[in-house]
């Protein structure tokens, strides 16, 4: 049995989306996180099993929201869609054909994408909006499958990922972390395109990294689009993906017999204890941050294990950065209080932490 | 981020309650501020779901849109807030004083300002957001609205630009208020949830704010501050509470929805209160009063602007104002720190940290110390100062101290742990120092090379008055019947 499979056990592999792919680039750094996503462990039933679910809930409002104005953009063959984009990308384009790849039944949408972007591919002049499609994407030896909102094909000889976004652009702006984590995820989408496209032995380079972000504008439904350059998202991207395929290394010196399973028993529950999991997973190196609580199904897990450890990692990079590499809490007071001698190298931040000590004890006396 | 403040979140986290990182405050907290907790629906930009609002913790005013996504349900919400805010913004209209200028006419200047003080940032931002979407509003028209939704429009965005002004204390984000004066053993990014600060600052009796924290993170316990609203919530009770009402939009589901909302606002109504009432029992620092005037000053001017009957502010700056704007903010945020340093020694020791700043002891003084000959003959006492300091301080350099005011000197030369300055400012008129002006031996002293060049308000430019002043004169900004008839869905 490959290592992977082992440590995910006896449990399918947990598929991921574009979503999930896109918070890979939020920490890389992390072993333990990478090594969960390359087996396919499905991190979320892992965090609820030890007893620390994630604070990731979403609210039916949000939901019905984004459905509602998405339905909108589509409507009518993505008439609205194709008004947006005539303005934004100058196009003389009066005709897009349309074709929604959901109607011929989940298990053939890769296979049908498939085909249906090969076709176009070929004819140069086929203005097409693709509702539904599926991508697929190789993640350390797994197939992810990933569903983008639209796929625009052919305006001005581009192919262009359409995301459709319910946050508001209220007078040209949007909130800067929504429209981040839009780029991140659309970075997914083209890569998985540019993918199929080298594949099927076409220049993957007509997938434009300008993708097409659709929004209500201000505090109406209307929708409006802007173009958004995912270069440097692309780029952090394939950087993880490479990352993951390299495993091997995330793998040594772990014991062979290592798993994370989380096979059920007749009910439906793990049949491993909650234990012995934390166990298992404690023997993989975690780089937590506080940005893991809200990126990462782990994070209440790690975070606990971080305050066990008395780690400066909670109190956030910029505090990391201040203690020169000092990594645990009682060595950076230690230095500071002169209990601690400094080992080598770190005379320079000693006398930093001791002289700030020195001013606090005096400013508070 | 300092050593000094990392220093404090370690001790906070050993220690598993929250450290002092000031040793006075440096807000203003008015002896009435108004307490605005605004709650949206997920998923909307600008939807006010509720808001628990007032100026006596005894009394919140709770505001209800029992269909969020009911137009006029939401002008009739921004009708009700402009009945509890306006009146409260009024009050402070009428009281003035007249300032005399320094070559220019003298002005009116209200002699106290209005202060709201809301939960956190994102409280500031939707704030803000209410105020786009209702300050277009026109009383007449196709859409016509209360003459008073307008108004809080305008108001609601001048607060909301303001609080972006560094020192500022009409809109106070209590989060943000906290957190400059007190350091937590968790991140920065879970301090924005104003139970887990204040489980770290002011834990229930017999238990550490560490564990505190801990349970403000169960949003049953302790809901979240808004204006998002718990995702549990929504599902669980709003949402079929809304369904409710749209089946019936009776009485009781008005007063269920009421209910509901309630228990997610007044935790937060009362964390609100202890929150103020602990930065009030906080010694007010020395330059609190004048960023204040600052504040007084520019909250006459908006009150001025409303009665001439200017337009609401434009949707959003040219590209000359906004350079200005945040040219002005960054020298807003220079003054208030050195402001800050010179009003706290616990500021002052991150100056002092990184060689900016040193303290001392004075070992002796040579207070009739001359310089020059004949007419060019000038007085320049010498002290020298022993510290313990890593003094980084180039001999000229000039410096300020904040133990006398209008105080000046110049670094002559370092030698061991000794430096010596020459005193160039603050000594009177005469020929002997006047008394007290230059420090005695053994008198403990601290000099910077920050200069406090910004203790008048006036070097605190307004945002509002930035284009004005570095820019050339804004276009005028003038709403069409577009922005009046705009949708709000
Ligand atoms: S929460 Fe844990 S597993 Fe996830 S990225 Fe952070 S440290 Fe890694």
């Amino acid at each position: 049995m490959n290592r992977l499979d082992r440590l995910r056990g006896p449990v399918p592999p947990r598929a991921h989306d574009a979503r999930a792919l896109a918070a890979l680039a939020a920490n890389p750094g992390c072993a333990r996180r990478a090594l969960m996503d390359a087996a396919g462990v499905d991190k979320d039933g892992t965090a609820r099993h030890l007893g620390f679910p994630a604070p990731f809930g979403q609210s039916q409002f949000a939901i019905t929201r984004g459905n509602v104005f998405e339905a909108l953009v589509k409507e009518n063959g993505c008439a609205e869609l194709l008004r947006l984009l005539r303005e934004l990308l100058g196009l003389p384009i009066d005709q897009v054909g349309y074709q929604d790849v959901e109607t011929v039944g989940s298990h053939l949408r890769a296979s049908h994408t498939r085909t249906l972007i090969d076709r176009a591919a070929r004819e140069l002049d086929a203005a097409v909006f693709y509702d539904h499609p599926m991508l697929s994407l190789q993640i350390a030896g797994h197939t992810a499958y990933l569903e983008p909102d639209v796929l625009a094909f052919q305006l001005g000889g581009r192919f262009h990922i359409v995301e459709i976004k319910s946050f508001s652009v209220i007078d040209g702006q949007a909130e800067p972390e929504k429209v981040a984590a839009a780029a991140r995820q659309a970075a997914v989408y083209v890569l998985a395109l540019r993918a199929l496209m080298a594949d099927l032995g076409h220049d993957p380079e007509r997938v434009s990294h300008d993708v097409v972000l659709v929004c209500p504008e201000n505090f109406a439904n209307r929708p409006t689009a802007s173009l958004v350059d995912v270069r440097r998202q692309l780029a952090v991207l394939k950087r993880q993906l490479v990352r993951m395929t390299r495993v091997d290394r995330l793998l040594e010196g772990l014991p062979p017999e290592l798993t994370f399973s989380l096979e059920p028993d007749d009910e439906g529950v793990p049949t491993r204890s909650a234990r012995e999991l934390a166990e298992a997973l404690g023997r993989v190196p975690a780089r937590y941050a506080p940005d893991c609580l809200s990126t990462c199904d782990m994070c209440m897990f790690c975070r606990d294990e971080a305050r066990a450890c008395g780690s400066t990692d909670l109190l956030g990079r910029q505090v990391r950065d201040q203690l020169g590499g000092v990594s645990g809490a009682a060595e950076a007071l230690g230095l500071a209080e002169g209990t601690i001698v400094p080992g080598e190298g770190q005379e320079e931040i000693a006398r930093v932490l001791r002289l700030a000590n020195r001013l606090r004890e005096e400013c508070l006396r | 981020m300092s050593t000094l403040l990392a220093l404090a979140r370690l001790r906070a986290m050993r220690d598993g309650t929250a450290q002092r990182i000031t040793t006075v405050r440096h807000c203003h907290v008015a002896e009435r501020p108004m307490v605005f907790i605004p709650l949206k629906l997920a998923g909307e930009a600008a939807a006010p779901l509720g808001a628990m609002v007032g100026t006596d913790p005894g009394h919140p005013r709770l505001l209800v849109v029992p269909q969020p996504r009911n137009r006029d349900l939401r002008f009739a919400f921004a009708g009700e807030l402009a009945e509890v805010l306006l009146p409260y913004i009024e009050s402070f209209q009428k009281a003035t004083e007249t300032v005399e200028k320094k070559g220019g006419e003298p002005y009116e200047r209200c002699l106290d300002a209005p202060q709201i003080v809301v939960p956190n940032r994102p409280a500031v931002a939707f704030t803000g957001l209410l105020g786009r979407s209702t300050r277009f509003r026109r009383v007449d028209g196709p859409h016509p609205v209360h003459p008073s939704v307008p108004l809080l429009g305008r108001w609601l965005t001048y607060f909301a630009d303001r609080a972006a002004q560094p020192g500022s204390s009409l809109l106070l984000a209590a989060t943000e208020a906290l957190g400059a004066h007190w350091a937590t053993g968790q991140s920065g990014l879970e301090d924005a949830n104003l139970a887990a600060l204040m489980g770290w600052i002011d834990p229930p009796a017999g238990m550490s704010g560490r564990r505190a924290a801990e349970e403000a993170e169960d949003p049953l316990l302790w809901p979240p501050a808004g204006p998002a609203t718990d995702p549990g919530f929504d599902n669980e009770v709003l949402g079929p509470a809304i369904r409710a009402y749209e089946d019936a939009p009776t009485a009781r589901a008005v007063e269920r929805i009421t209910q509901a909302l309630r228990t997610q606002l007044e935790p937060t109504w009362r964390l609100m209160w202890r929150a103020v009432e602990l930065l009030r029992a906080l010694p007010e620092g020395s330059r609190v009063r004048d960023r204040w005037e600052a504040d007084r000053g520019s909250f006459t001017r908006f009150v001025e602007r409303l009665a001439e009957g200017g337009p609401p502010q434009a949707r959003r700056d040219g590209a000359v104002s906004a350079a200005a704007r945040l040219a002005g903010l960054e020298r807003a945020r220079a003054g208030y720190d050195v402001q800050r340093a010179y009003d706290d020694p616990l500021v002052m020791a991150e100056y002092r940290l990184t060689g900016e700043a040193f303290a001392g002891v004075v070992t002796s003084a040579e207070p009739e110390h001359f310089e020059g000959e004949g007419r060019s003959r000038k007085l320049r006492p010498l002290i020298t100062v022993r510290t313990e300091d890593p003094v980084r301080l180039a001999p000229g350099t000039v410096l300020g101290s904040p133990d006398r005011k209008g105080h000046g000197a110049e670094v002559v030369g370092l030698a061991g742990d000794e430096i010596t300055l020459k005193i160039v400012k603050g000594m009177g008129r005469g020929r002997t120092p006047a008394p007290g002006a230059v420090p005695e031996p053994g008198e403990r002293v601290c000099y910077t090379s920050l200069t406090d060049d910004f203790q008048t308000s006036a070097a605190l430019p307004d945002p509002e008055q930035t284009p004005w002043t570095h820019g050339g004169p804004p276009e005028e900004y003038v709403p069409s019947d577009d922005d009046a008839r705009e949708e709000w869905e």
